[in-house]
């Protein structure tokens, strides 16, 4: 190893600052899964009928399903009985308002960084908070109802909307997708649920935050949005964990359905615990993402920015069923360490003048693995489609690896299907380049992987830019010395 | 006052000796130009300058303004005033140049005790320094080199050397791959930003870019010796007769002219 790479090595360490566990009384069952754990989740939530026997349904076809082993990402086997699959703070009494919460909870998202008082207005976020399995507050719901926008945990949209559940739940993901998404349809404990009626522009951004707390417990929550006709939706999620030396299992599910003219914009910014530097403890992300444009003129784009998870498996992908409609994937994933990520994207054309665009931008440092696994299909139904994909990897140091899986299929002769991809190595003449102006190794690292990644963080709504910017400063922080 | 103190400097690559046992010393107010054939040694001495890495010191000293250089960090010889004028300057994409220029001089300022530069200050300064380079301003919203032609590439070098004001200027090569016209800005920009308090090392093959900056001295590099130094003329000698008569045996090598 020489001494350019030295430097790269030692730049490798650095502090997960969201590591903290909060003292909140919880109720949580003991570690398990049987047909009676998805029935009394259902039960405890007083669940309609229907949805009772939906995730039972998905809980017996789980049983006859078997892990995926596809993916490049190497961890032992999970014990999917030595888990928690319910836990929530322990009420004291119904919250009348949100001065009511646990204040110990409110100092928890307090650290977060996310406001969940409503005097704070002035970041213009609306955010529902969800705490291990529940969520806990959703702040502006009011000024939102005013516009007939239903944004409220999963829990409420069960009893309060129940045929909207009803109407959509599965209707991208199937409770039988995957293995994944059929364990997380069994026994999800909440989520975001979010409906913009037709014609309604948003006025603010959405956002959800997610935190596991409670040690051993599993998070599967699930986020179901509806844009109606016309309507436009920017949402945003963000998600930290605690440091602990076990592994944790999120296995989340999102469904996104764009109508006729309708565009929502998804981004993501995930920082779960990735286990220390030898890779020991840290959250598995096992996560299924899937937007539907099932109107004409529709518009999906996912946007993510993930720093964190050991293992982090995910591939938000866009079925583009209206004719005109338009998917987006623009991804920056992060491994350092011992991290591994196997995550892209599907775009599904189906139909006609069908267009998507996929920026995929990889950074492996420490003994980071990163893998990049995309499908573009266009189907003999999309003609005159169009894919762009540019899938870039940069790596750090030597013992880090990029990889790309990328598979087209196209079924008509025309359209257009284009592939970028470019590996590069941080340079240690750029450092030098930036050294010799005066500028730290440190801050020079910095500014060139912001640089590398600035077609996504051009996506993402801007305060969330700059939050992104500083997460991956944080993540490769003490990287190269 | 003396600036810079090379005395008896010995450096090379993985074992390999590149230069030799070298002194040169440079007051402030000077031009120096070092002149040599190819693999002399001549951007070893600018990389060793500078702080590369991949260069191993193995004798001698450094002196910049009385202080160990080779001690420094590269961050800090630069912000100490060190700049060098890169042969091939690096591109890195997505940062945008103005940024990266800023961040450079807040590093420099603050590391002299003075307080950063607004944007809308150094905007100012930037617009101030592009005129004396004639470098387009749109080349400054464009990533750090990225796209860049060859010459562009050189005159946003001494751009930057402008707007940095360094104490010691070191140019390596900047005159190569310069048509006839960007040779003439560059050498104009160095020239306007020559003061009593500040020198330069001018690292080049050629005569001709000492037409446009005049050199005070000017000393011969072979085998990573310098063997002889004199006034400008010396440079014509060179265009003339070659580096061949130097090496002959008859040649002594001379010490640093200063």
């Amino acid at each position: 190893m020489d001494a350019t790479t030295d430097t790269i090595e030692s730049f490798v360490n650095s502090d997960y600052k969201y590591g903290f566990v909060s003292d909140i009384q919880t109720d949580a069952f003991a570690p398990g899964l049987s047909e009676n754990t998805v029935r009394r989740i259902s039960e405890i939530k007083g669940e309609p009928d229907f949805l009772r026997e939906w995730r039972l349904k998905a809980y017996r076809h789980w049983l006859t399903m078997t892990e995926p082993h596809w993916p490049n990402v190497h961890y032992p086997p999970i014990d999917y009985q030595a888990y928690i699959y319910y836990a929530a703070a322990r009420e004291k009494k119904k919250l009348g308002s949100l001065d009511e919460v646990d204040p110990e909870l409110r100092r928890t998202f307090e650290k977060l960084g996310i406001s969940l008082d409503e005097q704070k207005r002035l970041s213009g976020v609306a955010v529902d908070a969800v705490l291990d399995s529940v969520s806990v507050a959703t702040t502006f719901k009011e000024e939102l109802a005013r516009q007939g926008i239903i944004f409220c945990s999963f829990s409420e949209a069960v009893k309060n909307h129940p045929d909207l559940v009803r109407k959509y739940l599965g209707t991208v993901v199937p409770a039988n997708d995957n293995f994944f998404a059929a364990l997380n349809s069994a026994v999800f404990s909440d989520g975001s649920f979010c409906y913009i009626p037709k014609g309604v522009r948003c006025p603010m951004e959405l956002s959800t935050y997610f935190r596991i707390n409670t040690a051993g417990s599993g998070q599967f929550e699930r986020t179901l949005l509806i844009a109606d006709e016309g309507s436009q939706v920017s949402y945003l999620e963000g998600c930290t964990a605690p440091m602990r030396d076990t592994n944790q299992l999120h296995a989340a599910v999102v469904e996104l359905i764009a109508m006729e003219n309708a565009s929502i914009k998804y981004s993501t910014v995930q920082n779960w615990y990735p286990g220390d530097k030898d890779g020991k403890g840290g959250i598995y992300n096992f996560v299924t993402k899937r937007g539907k444009c099932a109107g004409r003129n529709s518009k999906i784009s996912w946007t993510q920015v993930e720093t964190g998870s050991s293992i982090t498996w995910k591939y938000p992908s866009v079925l583009l069923l209206g004719d005109n409609s338009t998917g987006e994937f623009y991804s920056v994933a992060l491994t350092n360490h011992k991290q591994q990520a196997d995550t892209g994207t599907k775009m599904v054309h189906v139909g006609k003048n069908t267009r998507s665009t996929i920026v995929s931008k990889g950074i492996s440092a420490g003994r980071g693995q990163n893998s990049y696994r995309g499908l573009v299909k266009i189907l003999k139904s999309a003609t005159n489609s169009r894919n762009y994909s540019q899938c870039d990897s940069l790596l750090m140091g030597d013992r880090c690896g990029a990889h790309t899986f990328p598979y087209v299929e196209v079924r008509n002769s025309s359209s257009t299907v284009e592939h970028e991809a470019c590996t590069s190595k941080i340079g240690e003449d750029q450092i030098f380049y930036c050294n010799q102006r005066g500028v730290s190794t440190q801050d020079a690292v910095n500014m060139i992987v912001n640089g590398y990644c600035k077609e996504v963080f051009q996506q993402l709504p801007m305060e969330f830019a700059v939050e992104a910017q500083k997460l991956l400063g944080v993540s490769l922080e003490g990287s190269v010395g | 006052m003396e600036l810079l103190d090379i005395r008896n400097l010995s450096a090379g690559v993985e074992g390999r000796p590149i230069l030799k046992n070298l002194s040169l010393s440079l007051n402030a107010g000077e031009v120096h130009a070092i002149m040599g054939p190819n693999g002399s040694g001549k951007s070893t001495l600018a990389g060793v300058l500078a702080g590369r890495t991949d260069y191993e010191v193995t004798g001698g000293s450094v002196l910049f303004q009385g202080a160990d250089l080779l001690a420094m960090k590269p961050e800090d010889r630069a912000r100490a005033g060190v700049f060098l004028a890169f042969q091939y300057p690096v591109e890195i994409p997505g940062v945008n140049s103005t940024y990266f220029l800023r961040a450079a001089l807040n590093e420099c300022r603050k590391a002299r005790g003075e307080s950063e530069l607004a944007p809308i200050e150094f905007l100012k300064l930037v617009k101030q320094k592009s005129k004396i380079l004639q470098l387009d301003p749109a080349l400054l919203n464009r990533p750090v080199n990225e796209g860049f032609s060859g010459g562009e590439k050189k005159r946003n070098e001494i751009f930057q050397m402008a707007v940095l004001e360094p104490r010691l200027a070191i140019l390596d090569e900047t005159d190569s791959g310069l048509d006839i016209d960007a040779l003439k800005a560059v050498a104009g920009g160095v020239n306007k930003l020559r003061r009593p308090d500040n020198a330069a090392l001018v690292i080049t093959h050629y005569q001709r870019l000492l037409n446009y900056i005049v050199p005070d001295f000017v000393h011969v590099l072979v085998d990573g010796q310098i063997v002889r130094s004199g006034g400008k003329e010396l440079a014509l000698t060179l265009e003339a007769r070659g580096y061949d008569w130097l090496t002959e045996p008859a040649a002594a090598p001379a010490g640093a002219a200063s």
